[in-house]
């Protein structure tokens, strides 16, 4: 390269446009790539979030290899989707309320269909008007309900689901599909041999309060120590914040109005 | 703007020099096993095989594509803004390389997590473009950055394919040694599924790579 060229190429002005049409082009290359791949992604991420309903529900196991049509066919045989109007916990009619689709992240943020949490330990700011409810249903009977459960870990917000037995008042499963907590250490509450600790534990007191909570330090077996949960050693901060959001959304700002009609008698 | 391109009369496309670019960083200048580059990643995604490889994909293809765009546009980079540059291709490949994996394979890019993102930061792929791309042709830019990427990846699988089958007792997630709990003999190392382990099988490979070829070794 020559003296002059390369004054030239470290000139202030072909700096600045060199700089802008690099810039240009990354910007382009990763808004196509963002924009074409968006439906294929949006696909999977409904899937995963399906695939973890049936997880919580014990349909199928962790590691399970399955697919889009596997996962239709057993929502087609034995679950049914329904939205819950929170405030006053009664499920709303199928007509006009498309619960599979339902996002309820995106409810939550909507002004329209969301109001302002009242104070709570679990972090959640705002409260969706409706929440979905999964009744996993086998020969005709509701067999289990699976409900979205939300709130904000150490390094941000935990997504997951719980599946309560048709008493409306035994853990039978819990995931967490979407969680940010520390590899190794928070991150253990997506462990399948954690959250199995959860089985056959009570959410509720004999006075149907909420009583279920992760203790520092190891709990019983669930037939001796119904209500507590082994705390993930390291991680303090998670554990706390997985008490809160799951006895949030038991409670009553949550579903708890709702799962005192189903344990009266509310059914599909 | 003379020789950027191959295949002059005298110039073969992949002759010796070619062969040596690119499988050269494979063994004898292996960048996790001479130069000790890129160690933190090797460390996180080694857990399973599956995830080294999707890992591995991802370096080479970025490493490839980056040394080539940065080659390719290195007689008009002004020096002052080179890196700023260089990383704005590195990163703008990497997001393209998420955004397919999140379109694919997503539970993988899930378990993934943060470390596809961290090939932005990996020094291996900034390392090249700036030591090897920013003065070499395009065709051989490219050629390194793949070299690199496959020397990456080779140690990325070694290390997976131990960890997997001592901490797992599984190869990609075929049993191979049957776990006591699943009523099998082998009781997994649970050493081999955490962190530290990559570090103790990554020292050992490093130690038999120079033990093999001696003229690695640094004089003291």
């Amino acid at each position: 390269m020559s003296e002059a060229r390369r004054n030239d190429v470290n000139s202030t002005r072909h700096t600045i446009v060199f700089a802008t049409i690099v810039c240009v082009i990354c910007a382009a290359l990763v808004a196509v790539a963002a924009v074409t791949l968006k439906p294929a992604q949006q696909a999977n991420a409904l899937l995963y979030k399906e695939k973890n309903v049936l997880l919580a529900a014990g349909l199928i196991e962790p590691g399970d290899k399955i697919g889009t049509a596997e996962v239709e066919a057993i929502f087609k045989r034995s679950i049914r989707p329904r939205l819950v109007d929170l405030a006053t916990g009664e499920l709303l009619s199928e007509a006009g309320h498309d619960a599979r689709r339902f996002d309820q992240r995106a409810a939550r943020n909507d002004p329209a269909t969301s109001r302002s949490a009242p104070d709570n330990l679990a972090g959640i700011r705002r409260l969706p008007n409706h929440g979905v409810v999964y009744f996993i249903t086998e020969g005709g009977n509701v067999d289990q309900i699976v409900i979205p459960i939300e709130g904000l870990g150490m390094w941000g917000t935990i997504y997951g689901f719980m599946s309560l037995d048709s008493d409306g008042n035994t853990i039978r499963g819990l995931t967490y599909y979407d969680q940010r907590e520390t590899p190794g250490l928070g991150g253990e509450i997506a462990n399948p041999t954690w959250q199995a600790l959860w089985h056959g534990r009570k959410a509720y007191d004999p006075q149907w309060n909420v009583g279920i909570q992760v203790i520092k330090g190891v709990a019983g077996p669930p037939e001796n120590d119904p209500m507590h949960v082994d705390g993930l050693s390291g991680a303090t901060i998670t554990s706390k914040a997985i008490t809160h959001l799951v006895q949030f959304w038991l409670g009553p700002q949550g579903y708890g109005k709702f799962l005192t009609h189903f344990r009266e008698g509310l059914t599909l | 703007m003379s020789a950027v391109l191959p295949g002059k009369a005298s110039q073969p496309i992949f002759g010796p020099k070619e062969r040596s670019i690119l499988l050269d960083p494979v063994l004898l200048n292996n960048p996790i096993g001479v130069q000790v580059l890129g160690i933190c990643s090797a460390l996180a995604i080694t857990t399973s095989v599956a995830k080294a490889l999707v890992m591995s994909a991802g370096v080479m293809l970025v490493g490839m594509l980056a040394s080539l765009a940065v080659s390719l546009v290195r007689e008009r980079t002004p020096a002052s803004i080179r890196i700023i540059v260089q990383l704005a291709i590195i990163a703008s490949l990497v997001i393209v390389f998420d955004q397919l994996l999140k379109a694919t394979l997503y539970e993988l890019s899930l378990e993934l997590s943060v470390f596809v993102g961290l090939i932005i930061t990996n020094c291996i792929v900034l390392g090249r473009a700036e030591g090897f791309a920013m003065s070499n042709p395009p065709w051989h830019s490219a050629l390194d950055g793949l070299g690199n990427g496959l020397g990456y990846a080779a140690v990325l699988v070694v290390v997976a394919f131990l960890r997997e089958l001592l901490g797992a007792g599984k190869v990609l997630g075929v049993t191979i040694l049957p776990l006591v709990k699943d009523g099998g003999w082998y009781e997994p190392n649970g050493m081999m599924l955490l962190a530290p382990s990559a570090l103790f099988i990554i020292g050992l490979l490093i130690w038999a790579l120079r033990t093999w070829k001696p003229q690695l070794q640094e004089k003291a």
